[in-house]
């Protein structure tokens, strides 16, 4: 079954006169598993398209399934719930809680989810190791450089392996190393818990590594090939 | 594992979040936890001072000669009639000082008279009390300020008021006539000496009571063993509600006997506090208003500025109730410290004057001419020190409610766009 479908998506923003065309016209297959790179210039629509999905933003038309489920159909609460328990976000400004620690931004999510302190505390400890910010899980974001805030974001939105994971140049502001380590371990998660990527970059090194190659430009879709990877 | 237990710890996680959110902006939680603070201070003095006030007020009241309950006949306090007697009046007196051994009662008889002097007459009250009980319900014995109070139950003697002495142009040791009818309608006259001038503060009783002993009184107005009523008073007015049910069986075996309360003796003295706590009400409200309003601007102003914060926490997922759950604790843990740290020092500043009095400034004259003390003790109870404390922290978390209403209109893509 497909993950993500979407079919015919239309978001515009009205600027005086003129009409920005958010998404024009975008229809998308998202297999399950799939490990998948949006690139495109700045202003292109990637942001926009994601936060559709993620049942952030109102479309002007289109459809957007999930899982089989109609989400433009959904309420706020439900949409709500399924964000919660079936989509992790990185978003592009990466947005922590700023009196939480890291680990507590890491555990806020499962913590609503009701996962068991135990199991909470583990969980996060591992997630932000393995995004190599070991020893430093009870900084605050604010003693935190920008590229480790990045990782907090991308461990809070992985940590308890949603179906599908929605990141928005999680790797903006990291080192060579340190994306190359990020890449690996969402591939990990990928293989082996089947976890759907759909990762916003106009980075090349990050374009490398996905499976399928997405472009686009004024809202469209340009381009879309499948690539070797790994 | 539970739902219970989860939402126990879900809430454990918001009220560390909660906490820490009120010290981001230091100065602003304290400066309105100080408002807070400041207004219930104020509180606990002000209706602890009131309470004590309306106590001082009422026991004065009661305590110069009413009592604060009696047992009469029916209809005996709007008409007063001779014939309204309490028969064997001594012997249920003295029953109800047995079934009430922690209470002062004491008979008393009463009837008009016209009293003379050597020059001068007037009518006027004279009571039959005993002189042995009297002292216990009645302050009248302790404020003669000339001569003495009564001593034998059945002497000649009479104590009178320090204006009725001088309108009749007479002082201790003086003899006067008194004439009047008796329970049977008969004439009744005597001759008494005045043993005792009293000086009870107040201007109408001063010139229109006269005290003589219970037994010469009934000897002289044919009351048998009779009298008119029998008064209580008791350390404690709140003891009075719980009194009133055994007394009536006590008396019970006598026919239209009534037990009336000092709210039904002294009709006006109740409305007059009531009166007087609806203008303080009116008065505290304002303050209680003006400090809700600072809670809502404070909460509205933190709601605003975090609209970024919370427009990433909806879109992880997080519904606005939780929020919305989030805001009102915050303004729940600063009411709180508003309430634990006024009711604190609230209670030291009126435990302090409970102790050393209180007095308004320019009261002395005031308290002089009712006969009161110049100084006011608060009444310390947890009654009077949480009430107002209780209604800020009330009308605080009211006040949350529409900066939280706030986050039900968010939207997280625009939310999380905001500066
Ligand atoms: N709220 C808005 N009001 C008006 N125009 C908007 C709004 N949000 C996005 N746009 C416009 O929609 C277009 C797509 O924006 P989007 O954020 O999706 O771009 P992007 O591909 O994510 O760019 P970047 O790589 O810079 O993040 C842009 O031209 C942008 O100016
Ligand atoms: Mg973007």
């Amino acid at each position: 079954m497909s993950a993500v479908i979407c079919t015919d998506l239309c978001k515009y923003y009205q600027q005086g006169d003129a009409v920005i065309k958010g998404l024009d016209h975008v229809s998308l297959e998202i297999e399950q598993g799939a490990f998948i790179c949006l690139s495109g210039p700045s202003g292109s629509g990637k942001t926009t398209l994601l936060n559709a999905i993620g049942g952030l933003d109102s479309l002007d038309s289109g459809e957007i399934s999930i899982d089989g489920e109609r989400v433009d159909l959904l309420g706020k609460s439900a949409l709500a719930d399924l964000r919660l328990k079936r989509i992790g976000f990185v978003f592009q400004a990466y947005n922590l809680i700023p009196v939480l620690s890291a680990l507590e931004n890491v555990e806020f999510v499962m913590l609503v989810q009701g996962v068991s302190a135990v199991e909470r505390k583990q969980r996060s400890y591992n997630i932000l190791r393995e995004v190599g910010l070991e020893g430093m899980e009870d900084r605050r974001p604010d003693q935190l450089s920008g590229g480790q805030q990045q990782r907090v974001a991308v461990a809070r939105a992985i940590v308890s392996q949603p179906r599908l994971v929605l990141a928005d140049e999680p790797t903006a502001n990291l080192d060579s190393q340190s994306m190359e380590k990020l890449m690996t371990l969402f591939c990990e998660l990928n293989r082996m818990h089947k976890i759907t990527f759909l990762i916003a970059s106009h980075d090349q090194r990050v374009i490398a590594w996905a499976g399928r190659s997405i472009g686009m430009e004024d809202g469209r879709v340009i381009r879309d090939e499948v690539q070797q990877v790994c | 594992m539970t739902v219970k237990r989860q939402n126990g710890r879900a809430f454990a996680l918001s009220f560390r979040l909660a906490w820490r959110n009120i010290w981001r902006q230091k100065r602003r939680t304290w400066l309105t936890a100080l408002a807070m603070i400041f207004s219930n201070v104020l509180l606990v003095f002000m209706i602890s001072l009131q309470f004590g006030s309306y106590e001082m007020m009422i026991n004065n009241t009661l305590g110069l000669l009413s009592g604060q309950v009696q047992v009469q006949r029916a209809g005996y306090l709007e008409e007063q009639k001779m014939r309204q007697v309490v028969d064997n009046v001594d012997e249920l007196a003295s029953n109800i000082r047995k079934r009430f051994p922690e209470a002062s009662v004491a008979a008393r008889a009463s009837a008009f008279v016209l009293v003379s002097s050597a020059e001068r007459s007037f009518a006027t009250q004279v009571m039959g009390v005993e002189p042995a009980h009297e002292p216990g319900v009645s302050s009248i014995p302790g404020l003669v300020a000339q001569g003495r109070y009564l001593i034998a139950p059945d002497a000649a003697e009479i104590v009178i008021g320090r204006v009725m002495a001088r309108n009749l142009k007479v002082i201790v040791g003086d003899e006067l006539t008194f004439l009047g009818s008796g329970r049977d309608s008969s004439i009744a006259a005597g001759v008494v000496r005045v043993v005792g001038i009293f000086d009870s503060g107040s201007q109408d009783l001063d010139r229109s009571l006269a005290e003589l002993p219970l037994g010469y009184f009934q000897d002289i107005f044919m009351m048998h063993d009779g009298g008119h009523t029998i008064a209580l008073a008791f350390d404690k007015l709140s003891a009075v509600p719980e009194v009133i049910e055994p007394l009536s069986v006590v008396i019970g075996e006598q026919n239209d006997l009534v037990v009336l309360d000092w709210e039904a003796l002294v009709p006006g003295l109740k409305q007059a506090i009531q009166a007087d706590m609806t203008s303080a009400w009116f008065m505290y409200g304002v303050l209680i208003i003006l400090v809700a309003f600072s809670v809502l601007n404070t909460q509205l102003m933190s709601v605003l500025e975090r609209t970024r914060e919370f427009g990433v926490i909806m879109a992880l997922g997080i519904k606005p109730r939780r929020l919305a759950l989030l805001v009102l604790l915050e303004t729940f843990l600063m009411a709180a410290l508003g309430f634990l740290i006024g009711v604190l020092l609230g209670s030291l500043v009126t435990g302090y004057f409970s102790q050393v009095g209180f007095a308004y400034p320019g009261m002395d004259e005031m308290a002089a001419k009712f006969n009161m003390s110049a100084l006011m003790y608060p009444a310390m109870d947890p009654f009077s020190l949480m009430l107002g404390p209780s209604v800020v922290f009330v009308f605080c978390l009211f006040a949350a409610i529409y900066p939280t209403l706030k986050l039900y209109g968010l939207r997280p893509v625009e939310a999380m766009r905001a500066v």
